[in-house]
């Protein structure tokens, strides 16, 4: 480059005769507003929750298994409802990749946030621990429809099963699609033990138990069950007492 | 002697994105009409997986931020370079891969969302293998468009180029980190975040795609293109030196400002808030340093059609860059988070600003890569009322249903217990349901007249030999 004689007068100058200089300079100040942002949420005890209280996680995560099956067929549930958070069960993980696959948190929240109208339609607003086995996070940006996080236990099984096949049948302004597909495909109970194990590398704590026994409690169940299933844990794993205050 | 810049340049590999642009500006604002529909009703879903709304719906933005809008991006970061570098492409062959491999990743959109195939993370549905290949060719994209400025014959590198790189570099982080997942089947996998620290990285990557993606690199366009069209130099030097290095820092920080009064802790939805609100004024400083360019020289809006597009388009810029600081303040973000009013505000920035920013570029390089007048001028003033009108219908029915939602969400009668069921707001949605559709018909309705427009001026060209004629004259010095 011939002009290269005279001296840049500036550093903004410099930067316009010198690509490298200008990448560099942009690369390091595009980087700071994310790094300020989301590295402290890795480290930052008092962004979980249950960090300050443990009561709100299950405590025998990844040590006993969630839900097994007994010589009888029968399933045996070591947890039950407000025990606290824990990793979804295999069938319920089949439900949140149905869930995922047909676009559902293009619609529906499942984040409910500290004001008084949304206590009384939704319940008690949404803690972060309560979506810390959730990869990737289902808290949406639309309600199209209303708030999920704890319409677990609000309708009966059959209810959601109707409303999922034809949701103007039982709700008539509904603008929901219908899904009656989700009745006629069976869980994969081979895929689903892989689906846990990749989710337990990046941190989800199964125990082999809870691996092992995914193609037994998938078996003979519908894509349509499974979606159930997940609906009807959402928002009832932990108890949450309205004395307590668990953000500030 | 007749010279030509056809040989000094590659105009090949922006002539296929440009074209490309105008169809896929088509097909996604297709997709965006019948998803509308649906809405409107819902009978339109017809109990098909394939076309129901979930799954259609990231479809369309897939098809308009990717596609429409990086094919425009490509076209016009790929001329601009050139053009103020003064030099060709420092790779052929990299810019031909990176079309290609472009549209294998929008074909491959295609085949996968409508069968589910989705990450389920906003913007970046897209599963793992796709990912790849989209890291790939950005990358051959970036590293083409970096190596021509290393090689350019002029001295300094216009502001366009800065804009460009800065989206460039921005992505490659965003892309990368944000994807990040453990595969667990050939199109199924996890992402490696759960939970807070995923929202915080996904509303990071969905804020930037809009902040990066959809402006930086079109004020990239708006700093070459309304110059180029108006016949005289940028208004301010040191505006856009502001504008740039203020966006650079600033925008950066906004994502969080999607996840206020969640289970995000306070500290970063207000500093996203705060940075938000801070960033009205190098928004505004680059609008006005567009507007005014035409300083002067205002009654070239009278004729000039393609003009409008671009002038226009820094109107919604300037509109949406307040809306959307406004939307941040906590009390504002109480009513309008979850609501209509959130796509409302996206689509005055993506029809107003972005499309109409794209159209207007596109317009313009038509007329120089088929050295030909546009087939008609009237239809691009028809396709200006057309997308003006269309996009006004829409926010101002996403504006009052959105509005209406919230406001119908928190009412309380004289009892003191919720004045309506959730049903009841949905109930209330359907008019500007139907009002939104009829807005995006208009606009996509200009789309086709464009597309019709575009494929005219290309036959016109074949017929008159005039790419074939500007080819055969000798290189520009």
């Amino acid at each position: 480059m011939s002009e290269k004689k005279t001296k840049p007068k500036s550093f903004q100058e410099w930067l316009e005769i010198n690509i490298w200089g200008l990448l560099i300079v942009t690369a390091l100040v595009l980087s700071v507003g994310g790094l300020v942002e989301i590295v402290p949420l890795f480290f930052m005890k008092n962004t979980m929750e249950h960090n300050q209280f443990p009561e709100i996680v299950w405590e025998k995560a990844g040590k006993e298994p969630i839900v097994a099956i007994d010589q009888a067929g029968k399933e045996q549930w070591n947890w039950k409802p407000g025990d606290g958070v824990r990793p979804y069960t295999a069938v319920e993980l089949a439900g949140r990749d149905v869930y995922q696959r047909e676009g559902c948190y293009l619609c529906h929240s499942q984040m409910i946030r500290p004001f008084r109208d949304e206590k009384e339609r939704y319940g008690h607003y949404s803690l972060a621990s309560e979506s810390m086995f959730d990869h990737p996070f289902q808290w949406g940006s639309k309600r199209t429809g209303p708030d999920l996080a704890r319409v677990g236990g609000k309708y009966s099984d059959e209810w959601q099963r109707q409303h999922l096949r034809a949701p103007r049948a039982l709700v008539p302004e509904s603008v929901m699609p219908g899904y009656p597909w989700l009745e006629e495909s069976y869980l994969n109970g081979k895929k689903l033990s892989r689906h846990m194990k990749g989710l337990r590398v990046v941190g989800t704590p199964y125990s082999d138990a809870d691996i092992e026994a995914a193609p037994a409690l998938a078996e003979g169940k519908t894509e349509m069950d499974a979606l159930v299933a997940y609906l009807q844990v959402l928002g009832t794993m932990v108890a949450l007492d309205d004395a307590k205050a668990y953000r500030e | 002697m007749q010279t030509s810049l056809e040989q000094k340049y590659n105009l090949d590999i922006v002539r296929w994105f440009t074209i490309m642009a105008v169809v896929y500006l088509v097909v996604g604002a297709s997709v965006g009409v019948y998803i509308a529909s649906e809405l409107a009703w819902p009978f339109l879903n017809f109990d098909s997986p394939y076309i129901s709304f979930g799954r259609l719906r990231p479809l369309h933005t897939n098809a308009v931020i990717f596609a429409f809008g990086g094919c425009t991006l490509m076209a016009t970061a790929f001329y601009t370079v050139q053009r103020t570098c003064g030099v060709r492409l420092w790779s052929d062959r990299m810019a031909r891969f990176t079309f290609w491999g472009w549209n294998a990743v929008i074909v491959l959109a295609v085949l996968t969302l409508p069968f589910g195939l989705t990450q389920s993370k906003e913007y970046a549905e897209l599963e793992w293998p796709i990912d790849i290949l989209i890291a790939v060719v950005w990358l051959s994209f970036t590293i083409n468009f970096i190596m021509t400025i290393a090689i350019r014959k002029s001295s300094h590198i216009y502001v366009s180029n800065w804009f460009f790189l800065g989206m460039m570099i921005m992505i490659v982080y965003l892309h990368v980190v944000n994807s990040l997942a453990i595969p667990v089947g050939l199109f199924k996998s996890y992402s490696i975040f759960s939970g807070v620290q995923d929202a915080m990285i996904q509303w990071w990557w969905g804020h930037n795609a809009v902040g990066f993606y959809l402006t930086a690199g079109f004020l990239g366009i708006m700093y070459y293109f309304v110059p180029k069209q108006a016949g005289r130099p940028i208004y301010s030097y040191r505006l856009s030196v502001i504008h740039f290095w203020a966006l650079m820092f600033g925008y950066v920080w906004l994502g969080a400002h999607h996840l206020q009064y969640t289970a995000l802790p306070d500290w970063t939805g207000s500093l996203g808030a705060a940075v938000s609100i801070a960033m009205i004024i190098p928004s505004w400083g680059g609008a006005v340093n567009g507007m005014m360019t035409l300083s002067g020289a205002w009654d070239r809006l009278r004729t000039d059609y393609v003009l409008r597009f671009l002038i226009i388009a820094l109107a919604f810029y300037a509109m949406s860059t307040f809306e959307g600081p406004v939307m941040a303040l906590k009390t504002v973000n109480a009513l309008s988070h979850y609501t209509d009013w959130t796509i409302g505000h996206v689509h005055s920035g993506a029809l107003g600003w972005v499309a109409g920013v794209s159209i207007g570029s596109i317009y313009h390089l038509m007329t120089r890569l088929y050295h030909t007048e546009m087939f008609s001028e009237r239809l691009i003033n028809f396709h200006f009322w057309t997308a003006t009108i269309g996009t006004v219908i829409y926010i101002v029915a996403m504006w009052v249903s959105g509005i209406m939602q919230g406001l119908m969400w928190r009412a309380y009668d004289e009892y003191g217990t919720l004045a309506y069921t959730f049903v009841e707001s949905v109930d209330a949605m359907h008019p500007y349901y139907a009002m939104r559709a009829i807005g995006g018909m208009i606009f996509l309705l200009g789309a086709v007249v464009m597309l019709f427009n575009v494929l005219m001026t290309v036959r016109k060209s074949v017929v008159e030999g005039s790419l074939a004629k500007a080819r055969a004259l000798p290189a520009v010095a």
